[in-house]
């Protein structure tokens, strides 16, 4: 008789592995208290989403429906109607925005980007990165309309007059901790390891930070450009004490004018919707769009320019 | 006893003849460790290691004992850990290196490193082999540099049509290859190399040790490894360092240091021939 034998159970019961498993004990049944509470959780999750999903599609619903019938051409190309004028559009608030969009993003990446490095790289117990980190976290926070008081004191004031300028500061202040505080999450991620890399191959701190660090961390630092740039399009109220409102394309005799009342989507929005006028309230649907579009189309080209880098 | 004539013939016979081949024995790198600290700790002390010039010297002992440290320490790496101090001396080609006059960044543009862990950096192929180029504003042909890197790494006809490939999408063995590639695009006079194989399967450390042995001929290679077999099958020179956890005591020291065919043969020290007999049974 082998070995193997001699441990084999002689029963055919005891052969049997699953001898000790309570077959019916496996079985899914409501009258279970395990299985009734999984599938009444499950419900529960299924019915939030729902119930968040609702007021989220009927916006995006509501906006493709009613500002979609007044977009056309003319909205991109016209300016705002007066009080009872029919047709008009908003070319100088896209214009406005855009322009306001690009100069803030302009000022709050280098800096944004630049401060993230020092944040990321300074030792823990350093108390200017400290500070600047309080800082940046109480600023995400800050509501909005301060930093359009803020841009009203320390530019419209000093310079005399409504401006681009003083929006685009005012919108600056917005975006900056978004963008330095993602900035710095996205360069802390970059392993050490490839840090180490460069260091071993004798790269000095600035070229690790440029070669190493700042590609590396590219995605991540667009993901928050992007979500800074979201939020700040979308601003009305620093707008309001900034860069105000205007009729008229942001320009004069044909040039560019970065010093003058400026008009923008968001403000435009605020004024017209407002307005007891059908042709208004429509327009000011159609800007809503427009603004959502611009700032989709500006996620997309994001995500699509830190996707091409090689993976 | 011929414990390494019996694993393998070719490592005990292949020594000497190798060091026919560099008859100066010049050595390229002299360290000498008399006190190293982690802050308040002491990590190393009493260690003298000559790297000799085209050479593969091999750092072996029980994990803690200041392999890496030592390493690190050659090429200054250790500097960007916090409380690392230094009390000796380390002479690349007679000049000290821990002088306060000497540019740590410099210095690693003459000796190279290779991590334990692969480590290409998130971008192509080509760019990481070119990165050293770059840094060091080379004005050459970088194309042919990279691709006479890659040749030597043997990683050449693997890669050769995706080198705008990331370096992330290369197998373990194929990204340290490529990591052995961008350190030698600099042509760097010492290459240290910190447990190269340890992520590797055999077949894969088979072909780094090859290309170590093929490396040999134009650099000096300083390499720790935990795989015995393979101090003895690549490395002329062997260092075996200790640190006795049983006396209470944490720091490393080098307990026995010299040709390969001795240190595995014919060790002189009790804890050698222990670690070694522990090892290969
Ligand atoms: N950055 C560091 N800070 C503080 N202590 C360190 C640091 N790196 C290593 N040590 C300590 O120095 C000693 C030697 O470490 P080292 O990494 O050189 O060992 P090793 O021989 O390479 O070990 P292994 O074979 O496990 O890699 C250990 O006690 C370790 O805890
Ligand atoms: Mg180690």
């Amino acid at each position: 008789m082998s070995t193997l034998d001699q441990q084999l159970p002689n029963s055919a019961d005891d052969m049997n592995p699953f001898a000790e498993v309570d077959f019916f004990d496996l079985e899914k049944s409501l009258r279970r208290p395990r299985t009734l509470m999984s599938v009444l959780l499950s419900g529960l999750v299924t019915v939030m989403t729902l119930l968040a999903l609702g007021p989220l599609f009927s916006v995006v619903w509501m906006l493709f429906w009613r500002g979609g019938r007044k977009l056309s051409i003319a909205v991109f190309t016209q300016l705002p109607p007066s009080a009872l004028e029919a047709g008009g559009g908003f070319g100088n608030a896209i214009a406005g925005t855009l322009i306001m969009i690009v100069i803030a993003t302009l000022i709050t990446v280098p800096v944004g980007v630049l401060s993230a490095v020092f944040l990321a790289k300074a030792k823990p117990e350093d108390k200017l990165a400290q500070a600047v980190r309080f800082a940046a976290k109480v600023l995400t926070g800050f509501p909005s309309i301060l930093a359009g008081v803020f841009a009203y004191g320390a530019i419209v004031l000093l310079t005399g007059g409504f401006s681009a300028i003083a929006g685009s500061v005012a919108v600056s202040i917005l975006m900056l901790p978004t963008i330095l505080l993602t900035a710095e999450d996205a360069i802390r991620m970059v392993p050490v390891k490839m840090v180490e890399a460069a260091i071993g191959m004798g790269a000095t701190e600035t070229q690790t930070a440029w070669m190493v660090l700042l590609p590396t961390a590219l995605p991540g630092i667009l993901t928050g450009v992007m979500l800074a740039i979201a939020r700040g399009a979308g601003e009305t109220a620093p707008l309001l004490f900034t860069s105000l409102f205007s009729n008229y394309w942001p320009a004069t005799n044909g040039h560019l004018n970065l010093m003058q009342p400026t008009a923008s989507l968001a403000v435009l929005i605020y004024n017209f919707a407002g307005m007891p006028f059908e042709n208004q309230v429509e327009l000011a649907w159609a800007a809503a769009l427009v603004l959502v579009l611009l700032v989709l189309i500006t996620n997309l080209a994001g995500q699509a320019l830190s996707s091409r880098q090689v993976r | 006893m011929s414990l390494a004539g019996e694993s393998n013939g070719a490592g005990v016979g292949a020594a000497p003849a190798r060091e026919k081949t560099s008859p100066e024995s010049e050595v390229v790198i002299d360290c000498h460790i008399r006190e190293l600290y982690y802050g308040t700790f002491k990590a190393v002390r009493d260690t003298t290691i000559p790297i000799v010039k085209k050479s593969i010297t091999a750092f072996i002992g029980p994990s803690g004992c200041g392999k890496s440290t030592v390493l690190r320490c050659l090429n200054r790496m250790n500097d960007l850990v916090r409380g690392f101090r230094f009390e000796g001396h380390v002479k690349y080609g007679g000049q000290d290196i821990y002088l306060p006059s000497v540019d740590p960044v410099a210095v690693r543009r003459y000796i190279g490193m290779v991590f334990q862990q692969p480590n290409p950096f998130a971008t192509s192929i080509f760019n990481n082999v070119a990165f050293g180029l770059r840094l060091n504003g080379y004005k050459g042909d970088v194309g042919e540099r990279v691709e006479q890197a890659l040749k030597q790494a043997g990683l050449w006809e693997e890669v050769k049509d995706k080198l705008h490939k990331s370096g992330l999408s290369l197998s373990g063995g194929q990204q340290q290859r490529l990591c052995i590639a961008r350190a030698i695009a600099t042509q760097p006079g010492v290459l240290l190399m910190d447990e190269p194989c340890s992520a590797l399967d055999p077949v894969a450390t088979r072909k780094i040790e090859e290309l170590m042995l093929e490396l040999k001929k134009r650099y000096t290679i300083a390499i720790v490894t935990h795989n015995l077999h393979q101090a003895q099958r690549v490395a002329d020179r062997t260092g075996f360092l200790y640190v006795d956890t049983t006396q209470g005591g944490r720091t490393g020291y080098l307990v026995e240091f010299g040709e390969s065919a001795q240190i595995f043969g014919d060790p002189q020290e009790k804890h050698t021939k222990e670690y070694i007999r522990g090892e290969f049974s």
